[in-house]
């Protein structure tokens, strides 16, 4: 042996989980409380039931391991050919054998306890006082309050980490990749009962700090809950592989107290009416152009210029694609431009009224006066394909 | 039969038509060592991918293609036929049969897997890219939303699956009739039992992999709902299938690790084996377990909580049998005579590091604590201790521990301890770290991540590339070895090892055992 | 049924080549079966029968009232309008309870539609009996059409005491090629 084990471990090992030690206090105190290295208890008595269980068998694991690995150390310090050692003969014990098959039975029964009674715990999801369905989509959530009397209200909850952060052109914010347009926003307190589908592919919805992992799966519905105990933002990604941009569709629960809840919930109740109003609604040119011009002057006029002239963006008046084909205008609206990143997709900015109207302002403001009009209905259509 | 006595054929038709258990067996293992720096070359760009946050190398469809296609080749073109590979060379020669039952079949199971990986490869250059799907093409992810690929992966499995199939009929056949008399079942090395049992889950569970991709292939050009809840499918269906397969998939890999394993520790233990009759009985059972345990890769599915409860316990029992083997090795290295030659050092090293995936699998059985673990870097911390550190280290021995005897050289002594100690800390570095990103919210199979799992992920990338530097080692260990390595003609080549591959010359010869050995 | 050869090698290979394509023909022939009937036993997924319940007459239970939900998704590239005309109804088990489903075809083509039910929590799927259901067959609607699509269903009296709350939701899939490409393979 030209190396020992025992200086090797010294030598090799030990540095290594030195600068892991390290490594890891040094994050943990840059992310304020929650611990890089081990699961978090959460803000959830489910949470902290699952974060006990998971300390308990490692514990158990650790003992085990240092028992084992303890017998097979000391064999290979002292039973060793170099120390000149004769080597017994002895093969088989019964008795032996029937001890460490029992023994361990025993300890997977221990084990199996409170495994058993935190199970049953997660799957009861009676009593809930709100339902929230959650809807995976290839790459974003959608939310929809579900409200026994009234209009549900819905939004979709996009990755607002942008592209520029991602291809490193841009230094990266604090919740890179973790951030998105429109949060999930629950009531502290509350049993909220999750069902979870999906649109297209299988997505599963995480997040660690409400010890919700539940896969939404298209055509069927699960259902999750919990109750958060603390206000505060919790944040997940999808943990189900769902194809290209599967790591970038975060997941933002912000967790309010109840009054700030209800003043959320009331005022998106009256978002989401007004909306489904307009939507069933047939506007006049007059009207859609003078919303139109309040979206306008908001969104595309720092760009594009009070007068549709152009600036940092192209002009509006007298444009190609303002005066050309609907199906164009739309989709540089909706979807952005491929070829200059600063024309962003508004699709998702802007909900199908401010859409409808603006792409009608820009049709026939500015002197294009093309005389056709979009209605909320026709962009909502179009969206959908 | 007339050319029965003659040595190897001239050239590449030698390869081509060999019905030799001997050159069939190093076609296997440098096929699947091919594969393994191919697999291990997708692994490296993942880890340069993830090396910092951001997307700097790759775009993200391609980065599934990577993971994907890392799975597929480590699963099923490197580690299996690698051990395919150790057990046609070493079966025949472990229970003094003078070649494998079926000859010629031998010869078509190995030459159709190549064409399947080149299938398999060649999808990287066609419109729309490879498979993304993960290599657990989770429908419809494989189905409505896959790639054209997919297709030519689909054969390919089945192409694959066949020759998997035929090498175990093989191997069955063979230990089961061509024993040298006195060679009862009991007295078999456990090589040839965990493979023997290993061929049984092959040709049980082949074939439901075969019906699974068979189902997707329908539901795509035939116009079929298997998959599809539209048509009245379910999604969730295609997961019971593939894990019905999956599972005992996990111990096809794993069982002909032990069996190394068992041959090597006693070797340098200078002691027989420890409870060799309750090895064989707790390979049985981890085989018969691996059956009926399948769901536990899918807790989160949303099945009803008897079903998980019933998954949970029939998990955990696994434990038993696996803990038994655990410790038989560790007692039959009790009062031995240790040595600590590189075979030793690579089983010693699975020891410990098989030893904790078992742990980290224990704790993915428990259902409500994997309602955190599951699809986290845990998971791949998880798998790849117990494929990695289980599955390749174990073959790694194998290789230092019988190359002396396949070739007649004996290999570079302080070169193999060094490339055990890189592997051995790379992979740790590699591994270690992402228990802890995966507990700390990390979803796999994702190309870019969030800044507090940037530290880890860097250690994580540093390792991998310490670890796929070892192998190069490996190699050139291995080549400088056949090539110019000191010749020996001893034929035990280790003072300890036990068993009829002792007793041929080495190196071994063409053909052994045409006259049946006497067994003790 | 096998030949039993005076080759052991050739008896042992023939049974294990059985054995494989046994295996494979399990697949087909016992698993996919074996899972819709566990899932319709179990509920597994929320399943429900795929066919009407013939209703036995049943003592309505006023004691108990349990509220069932209804939502609405779209599968990817369906475009209809498609909702509950009620999102939620406080029902009695063993009552008969009628409600519909209001669906629009925004698009100006002839579409065909297949709904899809799922019930919530899974276990309440085995008493959640639909006696008239527009998810029993094809919807086809015309372009630019509207139509109502109606639910007949009866709550069990055996529910679990526990349940409260059942949430029936529906997935709307555009099936209109599926159906076309039927029709030009029919042809």
């Amino acid at each position: 042996m030209c190396l020992s084990l025992q200086r090797l471990y010294e030598k090799v090992l030990a540095p290594v989980l030195m600068l892991m030690a390290m490594l890891s206090s040094s994050a943990s105190a840059s992310e304020s409380e929650r611990s890089s290295v081990n699961m978090a208890p959460g803000v959830t008595e489910l949470g902290q039931d699952i974060f006990s269980l998971h300390m308990t068998i490692l514990w158990i694991c650790v003992a085990i391991g240092v028992v084992v690995f303890g017998v097979m150390f000391y064999s290979i310090i002292y039973h060793r050919k170099s120390r000149g050692v004769t080597p017994s003969t002895f093969h088989e014990s019964t008795k032996v054998e029937i001890a460490w098959t029992v023994v361990p039975f025993f300890i997977l029964v221990v084990m199996a306890v409170p495994a058993t009674s935190t199970l049953l715990d997660i799957y009861d999801h009676e009593d809930a006082e709100m339902d929230i369905l959650i809807t995976g989509y290839q790459w974003k959530w959608s939310y929809e309050y579900l409200n026994e009397s009234g209009e549900n209200v819905k939004f979709f909850s996009n990755l607002r980490t942008p592209q520029q952060e991602i291809y490193n052109l841009e230094d990266k914010g604090q919740h890179y990749l973790l951030e998105v347009d429109e949060p999930m926003v629950i009531p502290v307190n509350t049993k909220v009962r999750f069902l979870i589908t999906a649109n297209d592919v299988i997505h599963s919805w995480w997040v660690p700090d409400l010890a919700v992992k539940k896969d939404a799966i298209p055509g069927f519905i699960n259902e999750a809950s919990s109750t958060a105990t603390e206000v505060g933002i919790y944040r997940g990604q999808c943990a189900e592989l769902c194809g290209k941009d599967h790591g970038f569709m975060p997941i933002v629960v912000n967790v309010v107290s109840q009054e700030e809840y209800a003043g959320w919930i009331g005022e998106k109740q009256a978002e989401a009416a007004e909306i489904a109003e307009l939507m069933e609604a047939d506007f006049s040119l007059d009207e859609l152009m003078a919303r139109g011009k309040e979206v306008y002057d908001r969104s595309c006029l720092a760009c594009h210029g009070a007068k549709g002239e152009g600036g940092v963006g192209t002009a509006i008046a007298g444009s190609a694609i303002a005066m050309g084909d609907l199906g164009g205008h739309m989709d540089i609206v909706v979807n952005g431009s491929a070829n200059n990143a600063a024309m962003q997709a508004f699709g998702k900015q802007l909900n199908d009224v401010d859409l409808s109207a603006v792409i009608t302002y820009q049709r026939n403001a500015f002197g294009n006066n093309m005389g056709d009009k979009v209605q909320p209905i026709d962009v909502f259509n179009y969206k959908k394909g | 039969m007339g050319d029965h006595h003659h040595g190897p054929a001239k050239g590449l038709s030698r390869w081509l038509f060999t019905t030799n258990h001997k050159d069939i067996g190093t076609m296997y293992l440098w096929f699947s060592f091919a594969m393994f720096i191919l697999g291990g070359a997708f692994a490296m760009i993942i880890r340069a991918e993830l090396f910092q946050p951001g997307m700097q190398l790759v775009e993200p469809a391609f980065f599934n293609q990577m993971t994907t296609l890392h799975g597929l080749v480590m699963v099923f073109g490197a580690i299996m036929p690698a051990f395919v590979g150790l057990a046609n060379w070493m079966i025949p020669m472990m229970i003094g049969a003078p070649d494998m039952a079926l000859p010629r079949m031998n010869n078509w199971s190995f030459w159709i897997l190549p064409p399947a990986f080149l299938l398999l490869a060649s999808t990287l250059f066609v419109e729309g890219g490879a498979p993304a799907f993960g290599w657990t093409f989770y429908a419809p992810l494989s189905t409505t939303y896959a790639p054209p690929s997919v297709t030519y992966f689909i054969f390919s499995v089945h192409v694959l699956g066949l020759s998997s199939i035929m090498g175990s009929i093989n191997i069955i056949a063979t230990v089961m009739n061509m024993r040298a008399p006195g060679m009862t079942y009991m007295k078999m090395p456990l090589f040839v039992w965990t493979w023997l049992i290993t061929a049984f889950l092959l040709v049980a569970v082949m074939p439901v992999l075969a019906g699974a991709v068979t189902m997707m292939l329908m539901d795509i050009h035939f116009g079929t709902s298997f998959f599809s809840a539209a048509g009245g499918g379910d999604p969730v269906l295609f997961q019971h299938i593939f894990w019905f397969f999956g599972h005992p998939e996990v111990y096809i890999i794993i069982l002909p690790a032990f069996g190394v394993v068992s041959q090597i520790i006693p070797a340098f233990s200078r002691k027989p084996l420890f409870g060799y009759d309750s090895m064989v009985y707790a390979t049985a059972s981890i085989a018969f377990l691996s059956f009926i345990v399948w769901a536990h890769h899918m807790y989160t599915v949303g099945m009803p909580v008897a079903g998980e409860l019933y998954f949970m316990y029939a998990t955990m029992l696994i434990a038993v049998p696996t803990g038994v083997k655990v410790f038989n090795w560790i007692t039959t290295m009790w009062r031995g005579a240790l040595s600590f030659e590189t075979p030793m050092l690579f089983c010693i090293g699975f020891l410990v590091l098989f030893t904790i995936g078992g742990f980290t699998g224990l704790m993915l059985s428990i259902a409500p604590a994997d309602f955190q673990y599951h699809d986290s870097y845990f998971v791949v911390a998880h798998f790849h201790y117990v494929m990695v550190a289980g599955a390749v280290f174990s073959m790694t021995a194998a290789v230092y521990y019988w190359l002396p005897k396949w070739c007649g050289k004996m290999y570079n002594e302080t070169m193999g301890k060094t490339h055990f100690w890189i592997s051995f800390v790379g992979f740790n570095l590699t591994f270690f770290p992402q228990h802890f990103v995966g507990l700390a919210g990390m979803p796999r199979r994702i190309p870019d991540y969030a800044l507090q799992f940037a530290d880890f992920n860097m250690m994580s990338s540093i390792g991998a590339f310490i670890y796929g530097a070892s192998q190069i080692l490996f190699l050139y260990n291995v080549v400088a070895t056949i090539v110019a390595g000191k010749p020996t003609s001893e034929e035990k080549i280790w003072d300890g090892a036990e068993g009829l591959e002792w007793t041929v010359p080495t190196p071994a010869p063409y053909h052994t055992f045409e006259t049946p050995p006497a067994v003790r | 049924m096998l030949q039993v050869s005076s080759n052991p090698v050739v008896d042992t290979v023939s049974k294990l080549v059985v054995v494989a394509i046994g295996m494979f023909a399990f697949v087909f022939v016992v698993m996919v079966p074996l899972y819709d009937v566990l899932c319709d036993a179990l509920g597994i997924n929320g399943k429900t029968a795929s066919e009407a319940y013939t209703a036995v007459p049943a003592m309505v239970d006023e004691s108990r009232t349990v509220t069932v939900q209804f939502v609405a998704t779209n599968n990817q590239g369906m475009p209809w309008r498609f909702g509950p005309s009620v999102t939620a109804m406080k029902v009695h088990p063993g009552a008969v309870n009628d409600t519909v489903f209001l669906a629009r075809n925004p698009l100006n083509k002839d579409m065909v539609a297949q709904a899809i039910p799922s019930v919530s929590p899974s276990r309440a799927a085995e008493y959640f009996h639909k006696t008239e259901c527009f998810c029993f067959n094809h919807q086809p609607l015309d372009g630019l059409d509207s139509t109502e699509m109606p639910l007949q269903f009866i709550i069990d009296q055996d529910l679990p005491k526990d349940i409260k709350t059942i949430t029936l939701s529906y997935t709307i899939f555009d099936i209109t090629d599926m159906v076309d490409s039927d029709k030009v393979a029919a042809r």
